[in-house]
């Protein structure tokens, strides 16, 4: 690097200037405002833990996307977190140790090997609730709620909201009893619904008619609640899907009953999670975003290394992508008032107590040339005979 | 750009042999590419419009959703990891094998193969499934040459006819997959315009069941 690139930053790294820290930081608060009126207690996971704790059940991919460095004092290998689902679980799960339902919520930079997509941040501002300490149909449709809300809150519309269950793979995968490549191999290939691929790899296999049947319809059970009456002619008989279908049901119904804008779209293909994840599955797109832009769903296990299994659903996002399609909701910037600087008889009174009632106070520095307007301030405290006055900027 | 439906295609012969498709499910192009210099093309359908772009190009638009759909060959899939886009549909055309082409016969002067070729991501997939350590030259065209100069001893390269190959003396030595073109559909479209996309993948599968009766 030479002395003309020292101010280039790591691709997919990003900072915020003043007036876009301003308007996420003010997001920040009212999101977590919300959080909190609904109960959900903010934690704040570290930065970097040891590298088994970050990764727990997850899977490779999340192996991949984490930083790790060595812990000068154990010689352990560190990770930077890149998602901060799995600390706050072993929050739960470890620290708190509550029997009743915990609901948390968080906000914090994690960090990515890579970027998820292109032009994406490496260092997103991830933001997420979670409830812990029941399983049922009352807390999914909890943190969908909240999740819903979130986006209003951002000023977000036109949503579409995505609901699977693994649950109904998990039960197809196991009626075939594949050995864990053949697992793998099928899950590639209905991840990308590839028909073609599909089809050939049940052709290959000796199977059931009926569990072909099913394999075979799960890349085109995607759409509206139809697909649900579809998947239960077909699959209806394997163990645990009808429950799956009729969990995903309810939720649906009582989502276009508390939020009818929504849109609802079902794929019981769509697996995002599939590791950790045991039961619905969800993802919210909108329209002009060619990916999703939050993502959630029930991962009941994911206590247990931690010493205890739980029950748990959550979602999670990221703070800048929602300042972005909220279409840069700013707050209106109160306005600036420009003081004199010097030490005349009251100034420092008038500007305490203008900046206790919230006023921002800009001092002017002691053979400073630029004025009020140039410093950015509309409005400038000015002597008026015996007393201070704040008057607009000429 | 929010309610029309966008696709991609590849200028050549895949948008020649798209098109009949295109036009058995109503989608009729206003003009023809080769002679507009338009980057984007009306259809007859108002709310249908095409891009015709780089082969290479069709997937990466896809995955980010700047088309909704596209049809790419599975080459070009296969190099590019095919992620965050869904492959439905084979289209049967544009059909062609990928293959490991060289002099017959001749044993490697070199410890590690040299591989000439445009695919480098899925030659080194390939040979890592092989158990092979390989050394991989990218080139961006006539692949057929880098054998005869010696700066590689076997090319991996789409095959057609192999007249190419031959005239060059050289044969196709390994088949590493057929290839065909694929419809790809961006995973966020088939959620937000999902009746409209689910429609035309079920027409394009039955104007390819028509065009291809046997299978």
């Amino acid at each position: 690097m030479s002395s003309d690139d020292r101010w280039l930053l790591p691709e997919g790294i990003d900072e915020a200037l003043p007036e876009q820290a301003e308007a996420l930081e003010a997001l920040r608060r009212r999101i977590l405002d919300l959080y909190a009126s609904w109960g959900y207690a903010l934690v704040m996971p570290p930065f970097i833990e040891f590298i088994e704790s970050l990764l727990t059940g997850t899977g490779r991919d999340l192996d991949l996307q984490t930083f790790k460095l060595t812990d000068q004092l154990s010689g352990r290998t560190l990770g930077i977190r890149a998602d901060m689902t799995p600390q706050v679980a072993r929050i739960d799960a470890h620290r708190l140790g509550r029997e009743v339902p915990t609901r948390l919520c968080y906000m914090g930079t994690v960090l990515k090997t890579r970027p998820e997509h292109l032009g994406g941040s490496r260092s997103p501002l991830q933001v997420g609730a979670e409830l812990y300490g029941h399983s049922g149909l009352d807390s999914d449709f909890e943190v969908l709620s909240l999740m819903i809300e979130t986006f209003r809150l951002c000023g977000i519309e036109r949503i579409h909201l995505d609901l699977g269950h693994v649950g109904i793979y998990r039960a197809l995968a196991r009626a075939a009893g594949w050995d864990e490549a053949h697992e793998a191999g099928f899950f590639d290939m209905l991840q990308r619904k590839a028909r073609p691929e599909i089809d050939a790899f049940l052709a290959d296999r000796p199977l059931e008619d009926s569990l072909r049947e099913a394999l075979a319809a799960l890349p085109d059970l995607n759409g509206d609640a139809s697909v649900l009456d579809q998947a239960r002619r077909l699959m209806g008989a394997f163990d645990g899907i009808p429950a799956a279908l009729d969990s995903i049901e309810a939720i649906g119904r009582r989502l276009a009953e508390r939020y009818p804008e929504v849109h609802l779209n079902h794929d019981l293909a769509e697996l995002r999670g599939y590791h950790y994840q045991t039961g619905l599955v969800f993802a919210a797109y909108v329209p002009g975003q060619g990916r999703e832009i939050a993502r959630g769903g029930r991962y009941d296990d994911i206590g247990r290394v931690f010493g205890r299994a739980r029950p748990a659903t959550g979602f999670s996002t990221d703070l800048k992508t929602l300042w972005l399609l909220g279409g840069h909701a700013t707050v209106a910037s109160p306005g600036c008032i420009f003081a004199p600087a010097g030490d005349e008889a009251g100034l420092e009174a008038a500007i305490a107590g203008l900046r206790a009632e919230g006023r921002r106070v800009v001092r002017a520095l002691e053979g400073q040339q630029a004025g009020a307007a140039e410093m950015g301030c509309s409005h400038e405290l000015r002597r008026q005979g015996d007393a201070w006055q704040v008057v607009p900027v000429a | 750009m929010t309610d029309t439906l966008t696709i991609a295609l590849s200028k050549g012969r895949i948008y020649k042999e798209t098109l009949p498709f295109l036009e058995e499910v109503g989608i009729v192009p206003a003009d023809d590419p080769e002679k507009s210099r338009k980057l984007i093309l009306d259809t007859n359908r108002e709310d249908v419009k095409l891009v015709v772009i780089r082969a290479a190009d069709v997937p990466t638009y896809v995955q980010y959703g700047a088309a909704d759909v596209g049809v790419a060959g599975k080459d070009v899939l296969m190099e590019h990891g095919g992620e965050g886009v869904y492959e439905p549909l084979d289209l049967k055309i544009a059909r062609c094998k990928l293959m490991v082409a060289g002099f017959p016969g001749t044993r490697p002067k070199r410890p590690r193969l040299r591989v000439a070729t445009k695919f480098v991501n899925l030659t080194r997939d390939y040979y890592a499934r092989k158990g092979e350590q390989v050394e991989i030259i990218k080139l961006y065209g006539s692949m057929e040459l880098a054998p005869i100069v010696d700066l590689a001893d076997v090319i991996v390269d789409l095959v057609d006819t192999g007249n190419t190959l031959r005239a060059n003396g050289l044969e196709p030595l390994e088949h590493i997959a057929d290839i065909s073109s694929r419809l790809i559909v961006n995973k966020a479209s088939m959620k937000m315009k999902q009746a409209r996309v689910r429609r035309l993948i079920d027409e394009l599968r039955e104007a390819v069941n028509r065009r291809n009766p046997e299978s």
